[in-house]
Parts: C-alpha cells; sequence; structure tokens
C-alpha cells in the first residue's frame, strides 16, 4: 500500500484532469476490490450449496461484508469526485453509477435475509443462493458504460486498452494489486476471528 | 490548499478513517475473544475439580 501511496503522488503524471486525477487512482482500485469481494462471497456461496464445503457460508459472508465495506467507500469516493468534476455528488442518469447503487444495497438486504433466520442449514442455504443471484449483477454493473449512451463517468479502458501513459497504467496496476492485498488481509483477520469465535462458543457449550 | 487539493485530500482521507474503524471494530472483537478464552481457561479449572492439582509444563 505503500508503494502505491508513493507511485501515486511522487510517480504517476498529472494529465489534463489536473490533481484530482489522483482520485482515480484510488476510487477505481476500491471499486474493483469491491467488486472481487462479492465476486468471491458468490465463488464461495457456490462452493457451499455445491460441495456442501461447511466453511463456505462463513467465507462467503464474510467477503460480502468486506464487499459491503468496499462498496461504502466506492460510492463516498465517487460522490466526492462526481462533485469536484461534474459539480454533483449523485447524477441518477448514469447507468454505471445506478447499477452501482444496485448492486450494493442487493448485497446491502443480504444481511437483512441473513439475520431474519435462525443460524443452521436453511439460513446457510438461502444466504448462499441469495448471494448467488448477486453475481449476476456485477458483470451488468461493470459493463453499464459500455451500455450506456450517455458519457458522464470516464472511460478508462476501451477495446484499444488503457486510455492513459504507461507510467500511469503502472500506478494503477500497483494500485489495484495493493487494494486486493489490503482486502484478502482483512478477510483473513475477519474470518480468524469470526472461526475463533465460533470454536470458543462450542467449547463453551461443551463446558457449561 | 487549493479547492482540488480539498477534494484530493477528503478522499483519501475517507478511505483511512473508514479501514481505519474497521481494523479497531476487529481489534475490539479481538479483545473480546482474550477475554473469553481467559474465561473459558477459568471454567476449565474449576470443572477439573479440587482434588486434581495442576501439572507443570515444560
Amino acid at each position: 500500500m505503500g508503494a502505491a501511496l508513493a507511485l501515486i503522488f511522487f510517480y504517476a503524471p498529472l494529465d489534463e484532469d489536473g490533481l484530482n486525477q489522483k482520485i482515480f487512482y484510488i476510487h477505481v482500485p476500491i471499486a474493483i476490490t469491491a467488486y472481487a469481494c462479492f465476486g468471491w462471497g458468490g465463488w464461495k456461496a457456490l462452493r457451499h450449496l455445491w460441495k456442501r464445503d461447511e466453511r463456505a457460508d462463513l467465507e462467503s459472508y464474510v467477503a460480502i461484508h468486506l464487499g459491503v465495506i468496499f462498496g461504502v467507500l466506492t460510492l463516498v469516493t465517487g460522490s466526492i469526485w462526481a462533485r469536484y468534476r461534474w459539480g454533483h455528488w449523485w447524477v441518477w442518469s448514469e447507468d454505471q453509477l445506478f447499477l452501482f447503487l444496485v448492486l450494493f444495497l442487493f448485497y446491502c438486504a443480504y444481511f437483512m435475509l441473513r439475520y431474519s433466520l435462525a443460524p443452521g442449514p436453511q439460513r446457510e442455504n438461502l444466504s448462499a443462493v441469495y448471494a448467488l443471484f448477486g453475481v449476476v449483477l456485477i458483470p451488468v454493473s461493470v459493463l453499464a458504460i459500455r451500455l450506456s449512451e450517455r458519457f458522464i463517468h470516464p472511460v478508462a479502458f476501451d477495446r484499444g486498452g488503457p486510455n492513459m501513459a504507461g507510467s500511469q497504467f503502472l500506478t494503477f496496476c500497483v494500485a489495484v494489486a495493493a487494494m486486493l492485498a489490503l482486502a484478502a488481509m482483512l478477510y483473513n483477520l475477519e474470518l480468524a476471528g469470526k472461526r475463533l469465535d465460533q470454536r470458543l462458543r462450542e467449547l463453551r457449550e461443551a463446558l457449561q | 490548499m487549493s479547492t482540488e487539493e480539498k477534494y484530493v485530500a477528503a478522499v483519501y482521507l475517507v478511505v483511512f478513517l473508514v479501514l481505519l474503524a474497521y481494523v479497531f471494530i476487529i481489534a475490539l472483537k479481538l479483545q473480546r475473544l482474550v477475554r473469553d478464552v481467559a474465561e473459558l481457561a477459568q471454567l476449565a479449572v474449576k470443572r477439573r475439580g479440587p482434588d486434581r492439582k495442576a501439572v507443570a509444563v515444560g
């Protein structure tokens, strides 16, 4: 993360966008990480349903939890950037913004579903099915900018490759890798805590 | 500080604060788990009974 920040502020050149282009290096990697977390949560949900992997339910839950946190960051950083660039905190007519909000709210509702059911196989199965449905929204949200007729939201990548200089692209790749590594670390940390909590609860029941 | 610099600073500050809050919450949970482990260790010692003495290990 330190290397990514150093590249962002001391290596990547400014383009015609000026200093606010620095927001791109954090906003887009956060959005990609949110998609990755939701995708990982969906994959674990599939494993739970398919292989009946007992650990997969908790792994899916933790991944979606992290995805929602990165989703909040995507919306907040995007809004601040939009306020500067477009003069508005939010533009409802933009398909990509709207679809990301739908995806985010969909996964927020995952927690409402999960905690409205008693712990057990029914909760695990319904949560897994719900998480899998959300995965369908990810490509729709990512590709929305291609389907959109209005292009207020900047396009960083098109069929010809990245629309940026080599040094900017390198900085962007390092920032993405750093954000994914940070998410992986937080995922393992939260998962270890949850598993320990679960084991302690079982131990308490055995002792009492 | 120019308006542009303020917006850039705001974005990075928000990210830092949210991640800090997340790590802080996780740290609080881990502290609770440490307390739980200590409590369960005490419970295990009590259940072992007064007639059985602890044996030094190592």
